[in-house]
């Protein structure tokens, strides 16, 4: 006798599923932690927020995988059979099951709101000694003046490079001369729109020496692709040596581009 | 009929007639405006365009003739309001006029708005071509910025938002056992201003500048100060929103007073309250797009000073106002597909859907908290830092009813009997790929995260799984399903799982490695790209390519199927909503005899439960070979 789809064996189904499930997510936690989804981080914010990023990989995966293997077990085990007319099991409903599935996701959505508002109060913390940038982007360049580049310097206007020393904190005034523009540097994960009539901020602190890119992240017209501009992180002594030639770049060169980057106008 | 005779009775001839009528009247507006206040040179090719781009559709839905009868009625002239005449189709000459049967409007809007998608699709693979490698191969910037433009608007506008509203147009009525909509005449005006909206989008490209340039999303201030082509988008905004407004309505009165009688809230088929909650969306939010364009209209036609910063506008107000439609909007783009998974699944696992009340119940939840939620576009804007995180916590919460939704479809696979036809098959990897992209969007709620993330290709994978993934494999779902019913004949299985798995695959190699290349640096809406982009770029274009084509066996599958597929029965699902327990296709006013509602729509599995009866029965077509069970 063929057994009706809804009666189909296999004692214990749930347990069966729960294992499969478990053996999968625990592969693809795995992998989802290994994939190198960031460029190098560079800032201390930056270590707060990959870590945040791995707590959701953690919590995403096994949510997938719940989804996927009650699907594909359903669809195996119910499937009909040619030529079969019948219907399911008159099934309208759970009360129990209802409210978990309701009472659960508002506890994970809740406590990931939670530690995502400390995250982000911890990385826009004002820090002291902050060194401070005033970012004007226009179509389609960024230059950078600092008021104060400490050390003794005289202040710098309309540098083309954005040259930060390493471990002091930054703290960025961000502005534009047209239309919205968006400044981020992928290494350091924070990034602002520059609006129009008003100032924007952005607070980072770079611990890492390296060349980097500032991308426009705001649709601005032809030129977004290529509005870019090089950040050298670098320690503090070439930073002042930098600030006292006015922010030039100076006899030497402007130091290794970053790799394969494209390079956007250069002053 | 004599020429003169054809020239002023409603019809293409008409139209002929009444456009240059509207470019006359646009010149005449403008130059006599411009001549009354000795401005020079009075004969303006920009103010005449804009005025034009409202006056010339104007006249071509008046010479087709959507407003003959409002007219005639308002000029005092007899008027007969049971006046059929425009209704039904026997030749296809009929789709290409004004109709009234929701039927056949259904169809046109279903035709039309996959032409939309078809151009629309190939807007993105001309992009793919010139992303496939760094550098510039095809296109110049300007160019490519006008390209993803339109891409997302006509998908938006002219595909996503009224397919869905033209499926509901055929189901609907039948579904709840009503002869037709409420409102059949304004219902074939909604549908004539789409064309309008997208060959007004389409214009722009030849428009001097080009296309309009500034995403689908057009922040002012870079929307206030391109050329002409922007002006064509805010105004094609206009006519689709007003087509998309008046639908609603249209559902809203005829799912509350047109039922058939015993057809409670809680007796409608889930479809519905999918409509009825996406037309309560539709209404309330539309107007605020409408409103941000016409702002950016009058900013650029008439010199106010919305989001001129420097004369004291307001250059963030723009992304509120245009956000608070464009969240609502995505709901609006997905809840007539919960809809349709609901019936899919129902009817191909033979059970009731789970939870049928809290189904409804999440769609409403949906609604509400569909409002609140609109900043979680605007995290990196500058806007006021406080209304961040009670918009993270809205955003994530809105997660829990999509969950409920999920789960309960989940739950009605559960001891089923599973028939895996094509309609199926996408509703199921709707399921998966909404997932996917609901855990993206999760991800993307985290603020800290999105300031990362904001504005790269991490944010164009997210929107392709649900839109994609989510929405239009939804349609895909609705389409098959209610394909027998619309044309009376069945399309061909084989063909509908071909289309199934190369979309599925090859769509997943297309917007799966775009989660990578964002998270890692790479922005979006940028014509070209750093070169460590250039190896996941050259494999998510080629896979976009095998992506595109699989809809040709879709395409081919729908026409042959149409013209030369077998027979259908009137019910080859075996469902038990009214639309199935009348011909394939419908009698022109739907139901010989108006059932009454005795039970749920979903109760398979209980002995003798029905959902509607007719006092005689229906006469059923004998069964037609190879319809009916489908494995």
């Amino acid at each position: 006798m063929e057994e009706h789809p809804a009666e189909r064996g296999g004692k214990h189904p749930l347990m069966r599923m729960f294992l499969i499930g478990a053996i999968a997510s625990a592969i693809g936690v795995a992998a989802g932690l290994a994939i190198d989804w960031f460029p190098t981080d560079a800032t201390s914010s930056a270590d707060e927020i990959d870590t945040l990023w791995d707590v959701l990989i953690i919590v995403s995966v096994p949510i997938f995988v719940l989804v996927m293997t009650v699907a594909i077990y359903s669809v195996i085990r119910f499937r009909a059979r040619p030529g079969d007319k019948s219907d399911g099991a008159p099934i309208h409903g759970n009360a129990r099951l209802e409210v978990i599935w309701v009472l659960v996701p508002t506890l994970i959505v809740a406590s990931l709101a939670a530690y995502a508002w400390i995250v982000l109060d911890n990385v826009e913390a004002k820090k002291a000694n902050e060194l401070i940038v005033d970012v004007q982007g226009q179509q389609f360049t960024w230059t950078f003046d600092y008021p104060d580049p400490g050390g003794g310097a005289k202040p710098i206007k309309a540098a083309q490079q954005l040259w930060l020393p390493k471990d002091r904190p930054v703290y960025f005034r961000i502005h534009t001369k047209d239309v919205i523009h968006s400044f981020w540097v992928p290494q350091f994960r924070l990034k602002s729109d520059a609006v129009p009539g008003i100032t924007t901020r952005v607070r980072v602190t770079p611990d890492k020496v390296g060349s980097y890119q500032v991308v426009c992240t705001e649709l601005c017209g032809l030129g977004h692709a290529t509005m870019r501009q090089t950040v050298r992180v670098v320690p503090p002594a070439d930073f002042q040596a930098w600030a006292r030639r006015g922010g030039k770049v100076g006899a030497g060169g402007a130091g290794a581009p970053a790799a394969g980057a494209a390079e956007g106008p250069q002053g | 009929m004599t020429i003169a005779a054809r020239l002023l009775s409603p019809g293409w001839y008409r139209v002929l007639l009444a456009i240059p009528i509207g470019v006359g009247v646009a010149f005449a507006i403008v130059c006599g405006v411009r001549a009354l206040y000795g401005w020079d040179p009075i004969v303006d090719g920009n103010a005449i365009t804009t005025v034009g781009m409202i006056s010339v559709p104007m006249a071509f839905l008046i010479g087709i003739g959507c407003f003959d009868y409002w007219f005639r009625w308002a000029s005092g002239a007899p008027t007969v309001p049971e006046d059929h005449s425009g209704h039904g189709a026997t030749r296809w000459q009929d789709y290409f006029r004004v109709n009234t049967d929701h039927k056949v409007i259904g169809i046109q809007y279903i035709v039309t708005t996959f032409v939309f998608f078809v151009i629309g699709g190939l807007l993105a693979m001309i992009m793919r071509a010139e992303l496939a490698a760094p550098g510039e191969q095809f296109v110049d910037p300007n160019t490519f910025n006008g390209l993803f433009s339109v891409h997302a608007s006509l998908m938006i506008f002219l595909f996503i938002i009224p397919v869905f509203a033209g499926i509901a147009n055929y189901v609907l009525p039948l579904m709840i056992g009503a002869p037709d909509m409420a409102f059949p005449r304004l219902n074939a005006l909604s549908y004539w201003m789409l064309p309008m909206a997208g060959i007004l989008m389409i214009a722009s490209f030849f428009a001097p500048g080009g296309a309009f340039a500034t995403g689908w999303t057009a922040y002012a201030p870079l929307s206030t100060e391109t050329p002409l082509g922007q002006t064509f988008f805010t105004i094609a905004v206009q006519f689709a929103g007003a087509s998309s407004i008046a639908t609603a309505l249209n559902f809203l009165v005829t799912i509350i007073t047109m039922r058939a009688p015993g057809m409670t809230f809680w007796r409608m088929p889930l479809l519905v309250w999918a409509n009825f909650t996406t037309s309560l969306l539709v209404v309330i939010a539309t107007p605020f797009i409408a409103g941000s364009q016409f702002m950016v209209l009058l900013d650029r036609a008439l010199g106010t000073a919305f989001f001129n910063s420097a004369a004291g506008g307001d250059v963030i107000m723009y992304q509120h106002v245009f956000w608070f439609y464009s969240h609502p909007a995505v709901y609006i783009m997905m809840l007539p597909g919960f809809g349709i998974i609901s019936e899919v699944i129902s009817t191909n696992a033979r059970k009731p859907v789970f939870g049928y009340r809290m189904m409804a119940f999440s769609l409403m939840a949906i609604v509400l908290l569909g409002f609140t939620v609109w900043a979680h576009h605007m995290f990196v804007s500058g806007m006021f830092s406080w209304l961040r995180v009670p918009m993270m916590l809205t955003t994530m919460l809105i997660a829990v009813p999509t969950g409920i939704k999920i789960f309960s479809w989940l739950a009605t696979l559960w001891r089923g009997v599973i028939h895996l036809t094509t309609p199926m098959l996408f509703a199921l990897g709707f399921i998966t790929m909404f997932t996917l992209g609901g855990i993206s969007g999760v991800v993307l709620a985290v603020i800290p995260v999105d300031i990362h993330v904001s504005d790269t290709y991490f944010v164009v994978a997210h929107i392709h799984y649900v839109l994609f993934g989510g929405s239009v494999f939804t349609i895909f779902a609705g389409i098959y399903h209610w394909f027998p019913k619309m044309t009376g004949r069945m399309y061909d299985e084989t063909l509908g799982r071909a289309h199934f798995w190369m979309s599925f695959v090859f769509f997943n190699l297309t917007f799966g490695p775009m989660h990578l290349v964002g998270v890692d640096g790479m922005p979006r809406r940028v014509a070209d790209y750093a070169d460590e982009f250039a190896t996941l770029n050259a494999i998510i274009s080629i896979s976009s390519f095998i992506f595109g084509l699989s809809f040709l066996i879709f395409l081919y599958n729908m026409i042959a199927s149409w013209r030369f597929g077998p027979k259908a029965a009137a019910n080859p699902w075996r469902a038990h909503t009214l639309e199935w327990q009348v011909s394939s296709p419908p009698p022109i006013f739907n139901f010989d005899e108006v059932p009454t509602v005795v039970g749920g729509p979903y109760e398979y599995g209980v002995p003798g439960a029905v959902h509607g009866v007719f006092k005689e029965p229906a006469k059923k077509p004998a069964e037609a070979v190879g319809a009916g069970a489908s494995e």
